[in-house]
């Protein structure tokens, strides 16, 4: 992993690594070199499975963080790709043509969060939600709780019974 | 379905001519569904409700998490085959629809155009707790929280995911209702079309079939 690492420092603008596990790696590239990191190591160091690819809403920073997760099989390394996008206009190129399953997780990630990957086949088509017009439901300023009570009739009368509070309650009725 | 399939439309024939078709017209039930009352000689109608009670087909669509209950009831442990219960494949063929679990937006427009193809008199049993408040996704952006303003629901059946024997308990306060003659589902929902359609309407934004499916 270290030797990995420091052939890739060489060949790519990497500006932070994380070792998350003696396996598992996180890296950061920019957006621009980020598909041909994931190029080169798909054809030339072997991590050719694609674990998955999803997005983090870094609201604080006004960021997108995507996450690419390869999985090199014969070694059994992990390595993990993190490309942070502008989150007014998170655009990034698609990676379709190195794993055909990546049409779907952008398919979810432009439906789910709004960023869009052109040239996708399919990406417009709708997922999971028919027919939303609303903001995509996984960035944090969409209250999904809010927009429950509003549409979805809510049931008066839920009540919690949390064991703490009870307990509370019991042994110390005066507070 | 799509708008595109409910516009006119020249089809060909097996036998190569060709002639003009208007689904709206031609394949879809013009009127809203109709009340039907029970018969006046109460001997008829009790007899007529146990048949009904000891004969439920179950439309064999599994909707949510309550899918997995329904599949032991068809072992030789729970088997509710001796109750009478079978699972049919089409609509057309069953009078229960069990919803189990949760549903979401998408699933409750394939479901609603299911329960208005079923043959009446039908019921609706509700799995589980989503069914009744929401349950554990009570706070989500997709699934519904009360199934009895889309749909009309006779039983709930209490649980997350109630096990099977809570399923052939549920079946048999269904039957007992029935046999009462109060599995009055399919009168409701046809007294009250306009507002169940109107529920089904604000939530089904993409509305792509007639307004009754029959």
């Amino acid at each position: 992993m270290k030797a990995l690492l420091k052939d890739l420092k060489k060949r790519f603008e990497i500006s932070k690594v994380v070792q998350q596990r003696p396996d598992e790696v996180f890296v950061t590239v920019k957006k621009d070199d980020a598909v041909a990191l994931i190029t080169h190591l798909k054809t030339q160091e072997g991590f050719t499975h694609l674990v998955l690819l999803t997005a983090v809403d870094w609201i604080e920073d006004g960021k997108f963080q995507l996450t690419y997760l390869l999985n090199n099989n014969s070694d059994k390394q992990d390595i993990g790709i993190r490309v942070m996008l502008d989150r007014q206009d998170p655009v990034m190129e698609s990676i379709h043509h190195l794993w055909k399953q990546a049409v779907t997780y952008q398919r979810e990630l432009k439906e789910m969060f709004g960023i869009d990957f052109p040239n996708s086949p399919r990406i417009d088509e709708p997922f999971i939600l028919e027919g939303w017009k609303d903001i995509p439901p996984y960035r944090r300023d969409f209250d999904t709780k809010q927009y429950s009570e509003d549409t979805y009739f809510p049931r008066p009368g839920r009540e919690t019974h949390d064991p703490s509070e009870y307990m509370k309650k019991k042994l110390y009725p005066e507070e | 379905m799509s708008m595109k399939d409910l516009e006119k439309r020249m089809v060909t024939g097996p036998d190569g001519e060709q002639f003009e078709v208007d689904p709206m017209q031609d394949y879809f039930c013009q009127e809203p569904p109709k009340v039907h009352k029970a018969s006046s000689l109460k001997i008829w109608e009790d007899f007529l409700n146990w048949a009904r009670s000891e004969s439920l087909w179950i439309l064999g669509y599994g909707t949510g998490c309550g899918a997995i209950e329904m599949r032991p009831l068809m072992t030789p442990r729970y088997d509710a085959f001796q109750y009478g219960i079978q699972w049919r494949p089409t609509p057309r063929q069953s009078n229960v629809l069990v919803i189990g679990g949760y549903m979401s937006v998408k699933t409750l427009k394939r479901v609603v155009r299911s329960y208005e193809q079923m043959q009446g008199p039908k019921y609706v049993l509700g799995l589980g707790s989503c069914t009744i408040n929401g349950g554990m996704y009570w706070d989500s952006y997709n699934t519904i929280n009360r199934l009895d303003h889309y749909l009309p629901v006779d039983v709930y059946i209490t649980g997350c995911m109630p096990r099977p024997e809570s399923l052939l308990a549920g079946f048999a306060k269904l039957k007992k209702l029935i046999r009462e003659g109060k599995g009055e589902g399919q009168n409701k929902y046809a007294e009250n079309f306009e507002w169940y359609k109107a529920n089904q309407k604000k939530i089904i934004k993409n509305w792509d079939m007639p307004d009754y499916n029959w």
